[in-house]
This record gives structure tokens, sequence and C-alpha cells, in this order.
């Protein structure tokens, strides 16, 4: 079942061009790993897709499920099932990481049509999602993302992830900032959320996280496009000869 | 979750939901203001020798006085002879209990939701003193909280019932003197609240007074004193609400309260006059003066106040630190949208020794309106060992609006220890964004980003309260992103 269709996107922020004709798709099931060097407009990729508001869609389409994302408000598409995890997750100060996960969770439960989780119920699945992930009940009370670590902040998407069961998750960057065993820890928490319905979009510039979550397919992106695509050999390949001989073929 | 919701679904549909006129028969004085308008007043009220000449001589007082102008405040001068000063709804005899309250009036009531006869059914836990207009209607509880000696009913049956009370207290606090709008109260207001909770009692519920403007033209000047006794306790909650009219309504109120030996009064309002419509046309102008006299030792006042109505506010709760150790508190959130302009603070005056005050201050501007924290710590000479410590933070949404912070500073104690903290923030574009990848629509996301901008404040709300004003919260700010 395809996920994610997206053909001949142009897009940019500020008038500028940073994707370019760029076409990919993602069936259920499936995890593939963008991967490009620093600048390519990668994240700018995954804005996009969520539905930033100053970034524009020049040109191609792009559908979610079959629905037509592009036309779709940003709430709509996480509702529809498209979760981004942020490379930069932004603080709120004032509002509690389980405050902050009720509104989400129930925002989605409305869209879908079913009846709001009350608190008692929503803490019970907070408690054991959080559980499972190593977080302590102390930090969901913490106000989100406020004086977070590197590793607290992409722990804390992992289990934002993993109340919303997204049918298409985007991690942007998850890697970035950390150690080898908060690494360890999202790489785990991500498999353990995988299954046959849903696929993994993995936006990275090296190959620490696509060695604990393994990737069907590798696409090497440059200049607002897929230059090359392989299966998870490809990122090995460009870990021993970097990004600069596939730059030079384009 | 569930609360959420429904506040969404109202946001939808609704501008100023408290926006509605009861039809009823009003007795009123002539428009305008002299002595013979207030001769009228009192007499109608049938009010003892000694108030009619107080009025008389604020009102003498009053001619001398020129309205103030130093706040950041733009708008129309009010022609007070064009205002009608007393308008009670028409009754033959006061009501003796709710049974004899015209049910038309019960009716608005129930519409701002406080049905009054199923809150005394209920025994629930808040006493109402529901003030319509001018006149205090109904007053529940009152029986069971007189058992331990508490007084709580309009000040115009307190000035006939407990007069030597009254009169011991009245313009103790606020003197007729004070301000040009005090004065203008002291000589013409017409009814209010009045507690009195004796030495030693602690109150076992929240007092609650519901004011509301309803006759056309009419300036609502009311009057609270609240007098906690040694060793007292109580919680006073005021909410304020007014119909929608094209003109604007003046509400110019006093609050004075007396805190005595080891008392404690908390004072929470939510201010929900209305604000006018998109355009600035309309709305309540709200010129009030509340301040709190902390004349006991160990004594404590703490406001808190939700300020989302009005179209023009005025106001300072202020706190006089007189008792040694003796605490004022102000916790204030004001939120202003459209063409609202609100400058607001408060004034923290420190006279007694080791007295502490704390100012937390959330002001929130969306669309055109301009909001101004003005506040005042005052430490006297003999005030050894004073502390201040005060935070004012302002969140801006979108780029057409103001937010400005004047904070006065007067320290003649060099034991003092005052720290004040200001920021100045804008809801940011990544933070929605944010929010919304998470599913959460726009509205609701800035509601969220809001309530956990204001949590300090909001945490002091008893708890009925907090749910309401966060409702209010979000219904002021609708449409305030795009």
């Amino acid at each position: 079942m395809v996920l994610l269709k997206i053909e001949n996107l142009t897009a940019g922020v500020a008038q500028k061009e940073i994707i370019k004709n760029f076409s990919l798709t993602i069936n259920a099931g499936e995890v593939h790993a963008i991967m490009g060097p620093n600048g390519a407009g990668k994240s700018t990729l995954s804005y996009v897709l969520a539905g930033k508001s100053d970034y524009e869609v020049t040109s191609g389409k792009a559908w979610l499920n079959g629905q037509d994302l592009l036309q779709m408000k940003p709430e709509e598409r996480a509702n529809a099932g498209l979760f981004l995890s942020m490379q930069y997750p932004v603080a709120i100060p004032g509002v509690s990481v389980s405050n902050f996960l009720k509104h989400a969770v129930n925002a989605k439960r409305k869209y879908a049509g079913l009846p709001e989780l009350d608190a008692a119920e929503f803490l019970k699945l907070l408690r054991s999602a959080a559980k499972e992930l190593g977080i302590s009940a102390e930090m969901l009370k913490r106000e989100i993302n406020v004086g977070f670590s590197g590793g607290e902040k992409k722990r804390m998407e992992i289990l934002q992830m993993s109340l919303l069961k997204p049918q298409l998750a985007i991690l942007d960057e998850a890697d970035s900032g950390l150690d080898i065993d908060a690494l360890r820890v999202v790489a785990e928490g991500v498999n353990k959320l995988r299954t046959a319905d849903n696929a993994l979009l993995i936006i990275t510039h090296h190959n620490d996280l696509l060695d604990l979550i393994k990737p069907d397919f590798v696409h090497i992106y440059a200049d607002g496009h897929i230059v090359r695509s392989g299966d998870a050999n490809l990122a090995l390949e460009l870990e021993q000869s970097g990004y600069k001989s596939f730059l030079e073929e384009v | 979750m569930a609360k959420q919701a429904k506040i969404l679904e109202e946001l939808a549909n609704e501008k100023y939901k408290y926006g509605f006129i009861t039809d009823i028969e009003a007795d009123t004085v002539p428009l305008g203001l002299n002595e013979d308008i207030i001769r009228l007043i009192s007499t109608k009220k049938n009010e003892p020798q000694w108030l009619l000449e107080w009025r008389l001589k604020a009102y003498r007082h009053w001619l001398t006085m020129t309205e103030p102008h130093w706040a950041k405040l733009n708008f129309e001068p009010v022609d007070f002879q064009a205002l009608r000063y007393y308008a009670a709804p028409k009754q033959k005899v006061r009501p003796k209990n709710l049974n004899e309250v015209d049910p038309s009036l019960l009716e608005t009531y129930n519409k701002l939701g406080i049905p009054l006869k199923e809150q005394e059914a209920l025994a629930g836990v808040v006493a109402v003193d529901a003030v319509f207009d001018s006149v205090s209607v109904a007053t529940t509880y009152r029986a069971k909280l007189k058992e331990q000696g508490i007084i709580f009913c309009s000040i115009s049956e307190a000035i006939k019932e407990h007069p030597d009370l009254v009169q011991k207290y009245l313009g103790s606090v606020v003197p007729y003197t004070d301000n040009f709008y005090a004065c203008l109260n002291s000589a013409v207001f017409t009814d209010g609240s009045f507690v009195f909770i004796p030495k030693g009692v602690r109150c076992p519920m929240e007092l609650s007074t519901y004011f509301r403007i309803n006759a056309k033209g009419t300036g609502q000047f009311e009057r609270t004193l609240i007098i906690a006794e040694d060793d007292s306790y109580v919680s006073y909650l005021e909410g304020c609400t007014a119909p929608q009219r094209d003109e604007n309504q003046l509400h110019a109120a006093i609050v004075e309260i007396v805190v005595l030996n080891n008392a404690e009064v908390k004072y929470s309002t939510v201010q929900n006059w209305y604000p006018g419509d998109e355009n600035g046309k309309g709305g309540v102008y709200n010129f009030v003066t509340k301040r709190a006299a902390c004349r006991g030792a160990n004594s404590k006042i703490s406001w808190t106040q939700v300020e989302t109505g009005s179209a023009i506010t005025w106001k300072y709760p202020s706190c006089v630190l007189q008792g040694d150790n003796s605490i004022g508190e102000f916790y204030s959130v004001a939120i202003t949208h459209h063409h609202q302009q609100a400058d607001t603070g408060t004034k923290m005056i420190h006279l007694g020794r080791n007295t502490r005050s704390k100012i937390i201050s959330k002001g929130i501007s969306a669309g055109y309106s301009n909001q101004t924290y003005r506040g005042l710590v005052d430490v006297a000479k003999q005030a050894n060992g004073a502390r201040n410590y005060s935070q004012c933070d302002s969140l801006l949404i979108g780029s057409t609006c103001g937010s400005h912070t004047v904070p006065y500073v007067r320290n003649r104690n060099k034991s003092a220890i005052l720290e004040h903290e200001a920021t100045t923030s804008k809801i940011s574009d990544e933070q929605l964004f944010y929010c919304q990848q998470r599913g959460i629509g726009a509205e609701e996301a800035v509601g969220l980003i809001v309530s956990g901008f204001c949590k300090e404040v909001m945490q002091n709300l008893p708890m009925e309260f907090a749910i309401e004003a966060a409702k209010l919260i979000n219904i002021s700010l609708e449409g305030s992103v795009g």
C-alpha cells in the first residue's frame, strides 16, 4: 500500500527554490533513509511535507494515503498520520509534557471521530508509553522541552511518536547531538514502533542511526532531489567514499 | 479535555456571549449629576443623614478635580452629565428571598452561568451576591454564614443593619479625595457587597459576587467593603459581565479591604465587561480603585485578577502594608485584543517592618490593542527589611499590538531588597508549528501557549474560577491568529 507519494515537487522558502523536482514513493512497512550533506535542504523537505507556514510549494504534488497532502493544514496532516520528529524541538514554557500530549492525543482522537480521553485514561496511557522509553514520571511533569538536554528532547519526540502512532514518521536528524547511549534508546524506541502498516523516513547526514534502524532504501539527496537510490549498502558505500563522489556524478 | 473541545466549539460561533439585554422595568433617576440627584439617590435608598452628607462632600470635592491623563489610554472623554446615576430593577418591595425575585432577572443570572436558585438548593460551596446594575438583588447562603458571625450582604443593607461598621471603615482605605473616579464613586455609589469576618473565623466557603451592567446609559458605581478581623480568613470572588452595547458604558468601582492582625484576604476577579466590537466600537470604560490595607501585624492580602474585558481599563489593585510582617501579593493576567486598551498594575506601599510583596503580571496583547503594566513599589523610611519581587512578562500576538512596562520604584530604606524582572516575547511561528505538527489546531495552540504563559497566575485562582478564566482567555483570543 502506498503511504506517501511525492511527484516532481518544487518548493522553497523566502522565494528561494530548495527542493527541485523531487519524487519519492514510500509504501507501508518500509524504512527509507534520505542522506545528504549539510545544507542540502533536507530539513526543508520535512518542513514542506509537514506544512510549515513559510514554506511554499511552486509545483508538483504529494499524497498521504491518497489524500492531497499539499491542500491540508499542518494539523490535518498530523492527524491524518504524518509525524515529524524535529531536529530542534521547541520549548513551550508553562505547558507540561503531559498537558501538551493530552491536547495532541485528543486532537487526533477527535479528528478520527473517537471520544476524547479524560485525564485518568490519558495518564495511564502516557505512563505506560513513558515507561517503555525509560522516561520518568517526573519528566512528564516538566515544561515541554524547557531546559531539556539534546537527548531528552529527542526521547520526548519518540514518546510523542509512540502515543500518536503515526502511519508515516519523518525523523529529521534524530541522531544529532546524541551520545551513543542516547542514540541507542532512540533507535530502540523507534524500532519497537515499527509495524507492517507504518513507514519511516529517516533524514540524516551520517550513518550512525542507520546502523541501528536498518533502512530498506537509501536515497542520496543533493541539489534539491534524489541523485541516487539503493539499498542499505548504499549507506555503507557513502560512508567510505563520502558525498563528494556522488555529487560529482550529478 | 472535553472542556477544551467544548471551548473550541463555542469559539467557532460566539463572540461576546454575555451580550444580551434583560428587558425589565427599571426604576431610574433623571440623567445627569447634581446635588439634587445625589439627594434623590440617597432618598430612594433610605440612607442615613451621615451618608448623604458624606456623598455631598465627595461630590463638592469632585467638582474641583479633573480627570487623570497620565495613563497610556486614548479615549473619547466621558460626558458625566449624559449618564444616569441610578437604575434599580423596579420592584414594589425589596425581595426577602429568591422566590420573590423577578424571574426574568433570575433568567439573566442563569445565562451568566450562576443559577442562584440551583445554588441555594444544592447547598454548594459558593455564596453569591449578585449586583444587577446598581442594586444587590439576592444574597444566598446568608443564613448559614450568619451562624458564624459572618456578614455577607449588599452594602445598602449593611448601611442600614450595621451602620457602625460601615461608618467606621467606609472611605478609610480609599478616601473620597483619593482620585477623580474614586471621588465620583463616593458621591454616587449605588450598591456593592459588604463582607465582615469576625475575629478568629475562617470563612467556610468562597464568597462570590457577580456584577452586571444592564440598563442603557447607566454608569455602574459599585462599592465593596471587606473587613477581616484578627485571625480571620476569607476568599472573595468577583465576576463581571456587561451586555453588548454600541455606546460606551462607564464603570467606576471602589473596593476597600481592611485586614487586621494575622488575618488573610484573598480577592480574585475575573473581569469580562464588554470589550467593544472588533472595530473598537462600544465597550465598557473600567476606571476602578481597589485597595487593601494590611493594618495588622502578619496580615496578608492577595489580589488575583484575570482581565479580558472592557474597552478601557484603568485599574491598580494596591496593598498598603502597614502591619509589621504583612504580605501583599498581586497576580494578574490581562488580555487585550482588537482595539482594547489597558493600563493596569499595582501599588505596593511598604510601611511596616519586614513587609513583603510579590508582583506577578502577565500581559497578553493581540490585534490592535495596547497594554501597559504600571506599578509602584514604595518603601517608607521606617520599613526595615522590606522585600519586593516583581515579575512583568508580556506576550505579543501579531505585529500590530503594543505592550509597555512602567515600573516605578521609590525606596527610602537601605535595608530593603527589591527585585524586578521583565520579559517581552512573541508567540513564535516555531511554537505554533510544533503544536500543529502534533495535531493541535492554531486556535487551540494559542490557547495552550497562553495558558502556559499565565500558569503562575492561574494556579492562584480557586478551581471553579480557574476553569471559567481559562475559557475566557480562549474566547478573548479568538481570531488572533491567521
